[in-house]
């Protein structure tokens, strides 16, 4: 029976990690914010791998954080091991990727959400979303709740309609035997929403005390812990970080792959969902690199106070007695005990270009979604969606503007524009390689980029951001005073020189000219520059970047300032393309059927080219100038 | 990199008596300043809005064109920039080198219809027209591509494509290493990538000379070589060609069936076609390279007529001379070093055609071959040909961007910056490539690294 149970504001469906930032994100904007999760005991639960961050992913951990979010935060506080990864390549690469503690992370992150203002948490299923002409109504539980709001924002990761696969076992679960949400797709269809199915995978977890070290190699962590979140006191995080474990497979474990494919799901036909490229099964592996004669696994530890290690680089849905035997050819695994099997999960999704860049479905106004769900995949990807769907639907709330991210200013602005624009055939993951302007969109300066959007949202404090501005106007200034000081060709110069291996100055130069030299920087110089006051390392590091790759930074503001151009033009909501008759047919289709926000974002549509924009523009321009004479009337 | 100064000629392209080439945007007086040497000495930088200004366009100090400049400043222009217009002599050739000098210093050359774009959006085109400006960006752009592609040689689109394959597939690697740092290693990479890109600039400059003389393209004047057997036709072929294309011998009916080739004469590409000697014959096959080269004449822009001026007229002359009637052609005489027996002048009467006395042997006359067929060209220019100029620009635009590009990636490695600045660089060489042979940047790197590359977890 259904009945009227409370109001809110916001309703948050799924406690993941998309989930958690939205539902945060609204609560602390001081909408009142429920979140739904099918169990209490799993919000932020890390399904897959035990670590946050890694390559472009901590490049979102930090913008995330930057915007007042919380994964950040809540990563400095439980993780076992921190690395800074291609350290020896440039700055814009340059990415933090953690080790959790798997049930900590979880537990913190509910000890948080459970002490957030105006968020209410709540165990249920949601099964329907309530609407009237296209507007969000509420949603209703299984048990027949009705809870009004303003606004709800779908966060259900790969829940719905979940199949989990190993050889021929096959559960309609989520993840960890988890129950799925098998009806709210039923609810999301009847409102015209289309579905998709994904697919990815996951290895087993096996018993520490099964595992041979002595066979593998040792992965530290750095010396030297960089935090995640600009809040976090570096001091504060130096500790004792545990080892993850390198070793490899052989030409025996591919041996028992290959004989063994015609029991693999995904070969013989079972798995539907489109899987990931970029995170290949080991039997995808060996299918497709066949020349490989071997394939690197680590092994990384679950938490502080488990045995349970996961098996990087395994990821299989092969039956379990396959999965025994490969494991068990690999060095160091020979006796090794599995905890839980590897399996490949199913799941519903849609296609994002039912989206606005905000996140908010076209055709149905208050209905906001994230993360998986959206065809993504990853917690970091995740939460970033989480943070901009949750900003904008309490700005929906409070009747306030939207908050959309460019490609110039972040890589959640990358991530949502190729969502919302570009089709998606599998599990979208984010690469430093989508960002067009990566070198300015660096993970070092995300606070410089970010904080004043997220104190302009109210997510940042007022000390937090008056910090930032602080750094901004140090490394303007420091640089502006390495630019002026000259250097002469004397002794004391050359000594300094030579003892880095530079060659020695013919003619006077600045000290920042100095710094732009490779084997040089700002810290080497300090004794040429007594005049030079302490400034704290990450300044430093800033100042150090600036001078460096200068010529190569102007040349990507040069393109991003042409890009703004573009982006800036905005498309009215209901413009009509069969207006445009000089438009080629299969520009308006696509254009119709997408509806971009923007000039620019209509551009990056596949089936549109550079005359169809040049059509649009100028279409624009006339029904402008039109109603100008018009006015004048 | 791409400035958003564009350059155009804003003439019809053809031998009118005036040509105008028209160049807007905020670099447009930093790129008459370099090329353009006035009367008076005063760059045009500091000339007044709306004045006209004589001198001359030069390139490393050569005078390429006696012009007049006028010199307009933002906001009152067509466009609302900065712009410039050059009017020089009229003719293609002239027009198209100084549109080349111009995007030599610094200018882009414009999209089509993007100058109409620019002053519509500026308001200096009436409202009523905004249909008609739409209708021609599209045609134009839907022109521009087409053209570009069907006039690109195939083999050179073939080594286009090769040459792409191979950027993509270095930024793929290097993406995959920095996605995947524990899986793929960079390590002696950038010596390895950096003997790459010597070669890739290397075969990009090769192609940009060719271009330079018209033989990456496809077109030229269909040129039809005429003459009875055993004048000299081929011989004229591979003088012309510099290279032996055709089996010359001393017997007469060599030649069995067309032999083409693109030769260079001075800026005239021209598409010269060899036929079969025409005579009255009995062999079959011979027969049917003598029908041919009736068909292939029939079809020319132009005719190159050799006759022996050692042989008098026979039937088989007046046959020839009225295939040639009414067309644009040029007789020549050959082998002048033996003993003549037609005289030069009194067949100029006859047929109304310029002859020239040639040696094919002694390599004699072939300066005034060149002289009288560019002659000719300007005269005949269709608006293919100039579409065809103008393509030509525009391939070579990207082909010296890409090379552009190519070399700021050696100088990244040179100056030891690490491996994720090549990929910068790398992609814009792929992509102008890519507008080369008409093809758009699609998802092509994550495509190329998820299917080349083992991944991850």
């Amino acid at each position: 029976m259904a009945y009227v149970k409370e109001e809110y504001d916001v309703a948050v469906v799924g406690a993941g990690h998309a989930g958690c930032e939205a539902a945060l994100a609204c609560a602390r904007l001081g909408c009142r914010t429920i979140l739904f999760t099918i169990s209490i005991d799993s919000i932020a639960m890390m399904p897959c791998n035990p670590n946050i961050g890694g390559s472009s992913k901590g490049h979102l951990v930090r913008e995330v954080d930057a915007l007042g979010g919380e994964m950040g935060k809540n990563i400095d506080k439980t993780f076992i091991q921190s690395k800074m990864l291609n350290e020896s390549k440039g700055p814009a690469v340059h990415s933090l990727r953690a080790q959790a503690d798997k049930q900590e992370y979880s537990r913190q992150m509910r000890i948080t959400l459970e002490n957030t203002d105006y968020l209410t948490i709540r165990q249920a299923e949601i099964t329907e979303l309530l609407t009237e002409e296209k507007k969000i109504l509420g949603c209703k539980t299984d048990s027949g709740a009705v809870y009004s709001c303003q606004a709800v924002i779908l966060c259900t990761g790969t829940y719905l309609k979940a199949r989990c696969i190993y050889g021929e076992v096959s559960h309609y679960t989520g993840p960890n035997g988890l129950q799925a949400a098998n009806y709210l797709t039923d609810s999301l269809k009847k409102l015209g929403i289309e579905m998709y199915r994904f697919k990815t995978g996951t290895p087993a977890r096996v018993d520490k005390r099964s595992i041979d070290f002595s066979k593998m190699e040792e992965q530290k962590g750095d010396e030297r812990v960089i935090p995640f979140s600009f809040s976090t006191d570096p001091e504060s995080i130096q500790k004792e970080q545990i080892s993850c474990w390198l070793t490899y497979t052989n030409e025996k474990t591919h041996q028992i792959i290959r004989d063994n494919l015609d029991r693999s799901p995904l070969f013989s036909g079972a798995i539907e969902g489109t899987g990931p490229r970029y995170c290949p099964s080991i039997e995808d592996k060996v299918v497709k690199f066949a020349d490989k004669n071997r394939h690197h696994v680590f092994i990384e530890p679950e938490g502080l106070y488990t045995n349970e290690m996961y098996l990087g680089g395994l990821s299989s849905s092969l039956p379990e007695d396959v999965q025994y035997a490969m494991y068990r050819t690999v060095a160091g695994l020979e006796n090794v005990q599995i905890v839980r099997n590897a399996y490949a999960i199913e799941y519903d999704c849609i296609d994002a270009r039912q989206l606005k860049p905000t996140l908010e479905f076209k055709e149905i106004s208050g209905l906001f979604s994230c993360g998986q769900f959206n065809g993504s995949s990853g917690y970091e990807e995740a939460a970033a969606q989480g943070m901009i769907a949750g900003i904008n639907a309490a700005h929906k709330v409070l009747k306030k503007e939207p908050l959309i991210l460019d490609r110039s200013q972040a890589y959640i602005g990358v991530l949502i524009d190729d969502l919302v624009t570009k089709e998606n055939r599998e599990p979208y993951r984010m690469m430093t390689s989508r960002a067009e302007y990566r070198l300015l969109l660096r993970q070092d300066n995300a606070d410089l980029r970010l904080s004043e959007i997220g104190y302009q949202v109210g997510l940042v404090s007022e000390e937090a951001y008056q910090k930032v501005c602080q750094k901004k106007k140090e490394i303007e200034a420091e640089v502006h005073r390495l630019e002026q000081i000259q250097v002469g060709a004397g002794s004391r110069v050359k000594a300094v020189l030579e003892a880095h291996k530079s060659t020695p100055l013919k003619t006077a130069a600045s000290l920042a000219d100095l710094i732009r030299r490779p084997e040089l920087s700002y810290e080497k110089l300090e004794e040429l520059d007594p005049e030079r006051v302490p400034l704290p390392a990450d300044t430093i590091e800033q100042i150090n970047i600036h001078i460096k790759y200068d010529g190569y930074i102007k040349r990507q503001m040069k393109q991003v300032e042409q890009f703004k151009k573009l982006e800036k033009k905005r498309i009215e909501e209901n413009f009509d393309y069969d207006a445009v008759e000089s438009l080629r047919n299969e520009a308006r289709q696509k254009l119709k059927l997408y509806r971009p926000v923007s000039i620019g974002q209509a551009s990056r549509i596949a089936g549109v080219t550079p005359a169809d924009i040049s059509v649009l523009l100028i279409y624009m321009e006339q029904i402008r100038r039109k109603k100008e004479i018009e006015n004048l009337d | 990199m791409k400035t958003d100064t564009i350059a155009a000629v804003a003439t019809a392209l053809s031998n009118a008596g005036i040509g105008i080439i028209r160049i807007s945007g905020s670099e447009a007086f930093s790129v008459i300043d370099r090329i353009f040497f006035g009367k008076k000495g005063k760059p045009l930088s500091l000339a007044e809005s709306h004045t006209v200004h004589y001198g001359w366009i030069k390139e490393n100090g050569t005078i390429i064109d006696e012009v007049m400049v006028l010199v307009l400043r933002a906001p009152h222009t067509y466009t609302k920039e900065d712009t410039i217009e050059i009017d020089c002599h009229g003719g293609v050739l002239v027009v198209k080198k100084i549109l080349d000098v111009v995007l030599k210093n610094g200018a882009r050359l414009a999209e089509p219809g993007e100058f109409t774009k620019l002053a519509f959006l500026s308001g200096r085109i009436d409202l009523t027209q905004a249909e008609a400006v739409m209708d021609l960006i599209q045609s134009e752009n839907e022109f521009a591509r087409k053209a570009s592609v069907a006039q690109l040689k195939g083999s050179i689109s073939q080594k286009v494509r090769n040459l792409r394959k191979q950027i993509i597939y270095e930024i793929a690697f290097i993406e995959s290493a920095l996605d995947d740092p524990e899986h793929i290693s960079l390590d002696g990479y950038s010596i390895r990538l950096y003997q790459m890109t010597e070669d890739w600039i290397r075969e990009l400059e090769h192609w940009l000379d060719s271009s330079k003389n018209g033989k990456i393209l496809k077109e030229g004047m269909k040129t039809v070589i005429l003459g009875k057997p055993n004048v000299g036709k081929s011989s004229l072929l591979n003088l012309l060609a510099g290279e032996e294309c055709a089996i010359v011998t001393e017997i007469a009916g060599t030649t069995r069936d067309a032999l083409t080739e693109q030769i260079q004469l001075g800026e005239i590409s021209l598409n010269l076609i060899d036929t079969a000697g025409i005579r009255d014959t009995s062999d079959r096959v011979e027969q049917i390279g003598v029908e041919k080269a009736k068909q292939y004449a029939k079809e020319a822009d132009f005719i190159l007529y050799v006759a022996d001026s050692s042989i008098p007229f026979d039937q088989n002359d007046e046959e020839i001379l009225t295939l040639i009637q009414g067309k644009p052609a040029i007789v020549l005489l050959n082998k002048t070093d033996l003993q003549p027996v037609l005289e030069k002048e009194e067949l100029e009467k006859r047929i109304n055609k310029r002859v020239i006395s040639f040696s094919a042997k002694q390599g004699i006359g072939t300066e005034e071959l060149q002289k009288e067929i560019e002659q000719l060209f300007l005269q005949n220019s269709s608006p293919q040909d100039c579409s065809v100029i103008l393509t030509n620009i525009r391939q070579k635009e990207a082909l010296s961007q890409a090379l552009e590009s190519m070399k700021l990636v050696k100088q990244s490695i040179e100056d030891g910056m690490t491996e994720d600045f090549y990929t910068i660089d790398l992609m814009n060489s792929y992509e102008q490539l890519g507008f080369l042979i008409g093809e758009s940047l699609e998802d092509d790197l994550v495509n190329e690294v998820f299917s080349k590359f083992c991944m991850g977890k």
